[in-house]
């Protein structure tokens, strides 16, 4: 720790980041109705020659809330899709290492990839609901993709639309065209799209950056009621956001090189008292 | 003490000013003067004639112009100014033309049982009301919806090969879609009767030439589709798989819906593009006076060879009757032209 | 927590085996298919139109492109006893039609092209770009009645014209004097025909002139029409090249206008302002309604010739857009 840098400010960000991040309940890991959890090993991610990603190592215990954060460019989306195999879907893109869900490899030979993005969905950055289908279809199009029966379709899509906290606003409107949400309810919907395949755990791309503090607040209360019942992993650029909603953070800086994970811990630790340097000088604000 | 603000007003110095434009009339003025004088001096005959002078005078007038005022550069400038805008003007004017003629000369033959009659009853040189054109009509309806049936499945899978796929065939599809577009009509009928008149059916109907018709389509029906689903943004690919879709559910049910208005442009534009095509009709399918439902025997009439015939027959009554024909193609034509916009336009929610 | 260090051994890439669902691969397998069927369809064409053709080729072997006389002897039975194919005449007048089209075709949509994107008000240029798009889907059976009926007295004119002042130029002698039905009239409708192909192709190059360099050029002080021809015409030239190809092509392959318009005789003319010519095409369809199964093969092998030029011409129209159009220089 640089104590010479009693920089005034940074005292006071540093602090108040910490105060939220305090504030902000610790769970404990492996609230165990979910299984272990995800884990990622020694992850490497390249596109083409480029290694964009090295050697990322890390845990999600079941039940918590874990935010990447770090500047652009260093990697964290490029992860997150790694975890739900989007990221093959580039096709000069290759990887290394294990993520293990419940214990196996997801990028064991012979996986059903179909399968895998059932139990680890994703929210996007943009919101994407699919305009040519209903708000009530938008829900349940999960469903009849992966072709999953349910005979209770009614009453799973009011599940899913009042845990993404949307249900009160289109409870009378299921019949209207997707796209005639605003763009922060759009958001909700996607969440709720995504909710109701029942994933354990759920990956989002930075979920908030195209909408506006009000539909923020609200979606980061969802993230928080959602994450009694699955492990949520959450990229965002705002350390705030990070600091409310997440019980541990990962710090990701690309440093010329490929991107690395390079530091990880409960969000109260990483931004009161980071061990790393670069991850003080990120969280107090000297760059970013 | 409060001084009154004065607003600015906005305003564009950089527009001709009143003097400039004035000028710029008098130019007009001078040349179109100047064409009459010289069309009427010389033995230049002819409303095509005018125009010629009219655009040579003005550029020269707008070249001495600006040289005048200011110098050769901008002479020039003024000078190629006019002779772009006649190179506009003589792509409009065929365009006016054909609209004007066919609608001047294709009225004389519209009555009211044009679209219900048909001709097996009346001869070349009948009085107009005697026949109309409900067969060929009937007859180009069906075989485009024939020709439909084989091309919009064939192009639509080329476009998903080309959007979804992406695979080792793309450039070559590409490539070949391209050239396909290159086949001449008459080409494409000696195709089908060589490749299955001659050794299979040996009979000529509609249904051949439809098939004809059918290789014309692919490649505007394809490409168009191609676009249509490449605007379809990639995140709602995504999003489809990330839920746990495979590929074809998530064409199926999230991608080709979404592009749902466009690939019916692309149906649109394939169907103008092959509804006045007549060389493989004049091949294989020939063409009938009466109305005719069955598109595998029987001769089948069609717009393109009604017209045809009519203009053969050579009487004033059935050259009328193919300016009529060509009317209602073009009111045809036009109609799936205007649809296709109107679909692209609502697209773009 | 684990800190996530630097090996300093980077390993290799895993191969992901993502084995698709089978309704997936069946999928591919229908969607494949169905690409490659017009790779399919140019193949059986050229297969089945050489097979048909092939006795005749093999007949007349080259003479059959260089020789110039279409005739079948019969005798009293109606069985033939005598033919002689020879394509020239009518292979000479596609490429004298062709290349008149576009002569007359290229300047003027290279113009308009320019007018509508540097010179045109925005309300204007959507609807003339309008009206462009709608010429283009006019048939070609409209085409060639109005070029008989309403452009020949007019254009005849102009041909007397051109005949009275330039008549010293070979190609421009008329013997005898017949106006009327010429491949200069042929090639004029033909040019009309593809002006808007080549305009649309030339237009949509020149929107893609790169704006830096406009704006480049006007900052030094560069007028309209020099930015024009100093920036643009440059950048745009492989996209004009390739766009006339394709027009050239399209106005090769045209059978009805041509018909319609042309005087068909079976003569090699060079004179343009002379009422007789004829192309491959219009050949196939004059001769198709008379003749016998014999001389239709002649017809197929005259097919596959026709064929073969327009997947030649198409291909270079094409391999110039590619490697010039959207790049520019």
């Amino acid at each position: 720790m640089n104590s010479e840098e009693s920089n005034k400010e940074k005292d006071m960000s540093t602090s108040s980041l910490a105060g939220i991040a305090s504030n902000h309940s610790t769970k404990r890991a492996g609230t165990n109705r979910l299984g272990i959890g995800l884990e990622a090993r020694g992850v490497h991610a390249w596109f083409g020659k480029h290694h964009a990603l090295s050697n990322v190592t890390l845990d999600f215990a079941a039940g918590t809330v874990t935010a990447l954060i770090g500047p652009s460019g260093c990697g964290k989306s490029t992860f997150i899709r790694t975890l739900n195999r989007m990221h093959e879907f580039i096709p000069t893109a290759a990887m290394a290492g294990e993520v293990l869900l419940d214990g196996r490899d997801i990028y064991e030979p012979g996986t059903d990839v179909t399968k895998i993005r059932l139990k680890i969905g994703m929210v996007f950055q943009k919101p994407n609901p699919f305009p040519s289908m209903t708000i009530g279809e938008n829900v349940l199009s999960g469903l009849r993709l992966a072709q999953l029966k349910n005979s209770h379709k009614e009453e799973l899509m009011e599940e899913c639309l009042v845990r993404a906290g949307l249900w009160n606003e289109v409870k009378d409107r299921l019949d209207a065209h997707g796209g005639s949400l605003s763009g922060g309810q759009q958001q909700r919907l996607c969440i709720a799209r995504a909710l109701a395949v029942n994933p354990q755990v759920l990956l989002m791309d930075e979920p908030c950056s195209a909408l506006d503090p009000g539909s923020t607040l609200r979606i980061e209360e969802t993230i928080k009621e959602l994450s009694e019942s699955m492990t949520i992993i959450i990229v965002t650029h705002n350390m705030q956001q990070a600091a409310r909603v997440s019980d541990f953070t990962a710090f990701f800086l690309a440093d010329g090189g490929p991107g690395e994970m390079i530091e990880t811990g409960p969000t109260s630790q990483i931004f009161s008292q980071p061990r790393d340097q670069r991850t003080e000088n990120y969280v107090t604000g000297r760059f970013g | 003490m409060s001084s009154t603000v004065e607003i600015a007003k906005p305003s564009k110095p950089w527009k001709p000013s009143i003097k400039e434009r004035i000028i710029d009339i008098t130019l007009l003025a001078g040349a179109v003067l100047t064409s009459y004088a010289v069309v009427g001096a010389t033995e230049l005959k002819g409303k095509l004639a005018y125009f010629f002078v009219f655009f040579a005078a003005l550029a020269i007038f707008n070249l001495i112009k600006g040289t005048a005022t200011r110098d050769l550069m901008i002479g020039k400038d003024q000078f190629f100014s006019a002779v772009m805008l006649l190179g506009m003007t003589l792509v409009l004017i065929p365009t006016a033309s054909i609209l004007f003629t066919v609608i001047d000369r294709g009225r004389k033959g519209l009555h009211s049982g044009l679209l219900t009659n048909d001709m097996s009853l009346a001869t070349p040189s009948d009085p107009i009301v005697n026949g109309g054109l409900a067969h060929a009509i009937v007859g180009t309806f069906l075989l485009v919806s024939v020709a439909l049936v084989f091309s919009l499945p064939i192009g639509i899978l080329t476009a998903l090969y080309l959007t979804e796929i992406r695979g080792r065939f793309t450039r070559p599809i590409r490539f070949l879609v391209q050239a396909m577009s290159g086949v001449p009509s008459i080409v494409a009928g000696l195709f089908i009767l060589s490749a299955i008149v001659y050794t299979v059916t040996k009979s000529y109907s509609g249904v051949m030439g439809s098939l004809a018709l059918t290789i014309l389509m692919i490649p505007t029906i394809a490409r168009t589709a191609e676009e249509v689903l490449n605007l379809i943004p990639n995140d709602l690919r995504e999003a489809g798989v990330a839920l746990g879709g495979t590929q074809w559910r998530t064409v199926a049910m999230v991608v080709v819906p979404a592009a749902r208005s466009g690939l019916i442009t692309a149906l649109i534009l394939g169907v103008a593009r092959i509804v006045g095509e007549t060389a493989p009709i004049l091949l294989l399918t020939g063409g009938g006076d009466a109305l005719n439902f069955n598109p595998g025997s029987g001769a089948m009439g069609s717009l393109p060879f009604y017209i045809w015939k009519s203009f053969l027959l050579g009487t004033e009554e059935s050259i009328t009757r193919g300016w009529a024909g060509l009317l209602v193609l073009l009111v045809l034509v036009l109609t799936l032209f205007i649809l296709a916009r109107v679909l692209g336009s609502r697209r773009m929610k | 927590m684990t800190d996530g260090r630097a090996n300093s051994v980077i390993p290799s890439p895993r191969e992901i085996t993502t084995e698709p669902r089978f309704s997936d691969k069946v999928f591919r397998g229908v969607v494949t298919a169905g690409g490659l069927s017009s790779l399919v369809i140019l193949g059986l064409i050229a297969v089945f139109l050489g097979y048909q053709g092939f006795e005749i080729l093999a007949r007349e072997g080259l003479s059959f492109l260089t020789t110039s006389e279409w005739t079948v002897e019969v005798d009293s039975y109606g069985t033939i006893t005598n033919s002689t194919f020879g394509l020239a005449a009518m292979l000479i007048g596609t490429v004298l039609c062709a290349l008149i089209a576009v002569l007359v075709a290229v300047p003027i949509s290279v113009a308009s092209a320019i007018f509508l994107t540097f010179y045109s008000p925005s309300g204007l240029k959507k609807f003339l770009v309008s009206v462009i798009d709608l010429m283009a889907a006019f048939p070609s059976i409209l085409f060639g009645f109005w070029g008989l009926f309403v452009l020949m007295p007019s254009a005849e004119y102009w041909a007397k014209l051109i005949n009275k002042y330039l008549g010293f130029i070979p190609i421009f002698e008329v013997e005898p004097r017949i106006f009327t039905r010429s491949p200069f009239i042929a090639g004029v409708v033909l040019a009309i025909m593809i002006i808007p192909i080549v305009t649309s192709i030339s237009r949509e190059v020149f929107s893609q002139t790169p704006l830096d360099r406009i704006q480049a050029a006007y900052a030094l002080g560069a007028t309209r029409w020099n930015v024009i021809r100093t920036v643009a015409i440059p950048y745009a030239r492989g996209g004009i090249v390739g766009g006339s190809m394709l027009g050239l092509g399209r106005a090769m392959g045209e059978t009805v206008a041509v018909y319609t318009v042309l005087n068909i005789v079976y003569q090699i003319n060079w004179q343009v302002l002379f009422g007789a010519g004829g192309n491959v095409a219009s050949l196939i369809l004059l001769k198709f309604g008379e003749a016998q199964p014999y001389e239709i093969k002649a017809l197929m092998a005259a097919g596959l010739v026709l064929f073969m030029l327009t997947l030649l011409v198409n291909f270079i129209a094409d391999q110039i857009i590619v490697r010039t159009g959207s790049k520019g220089r």
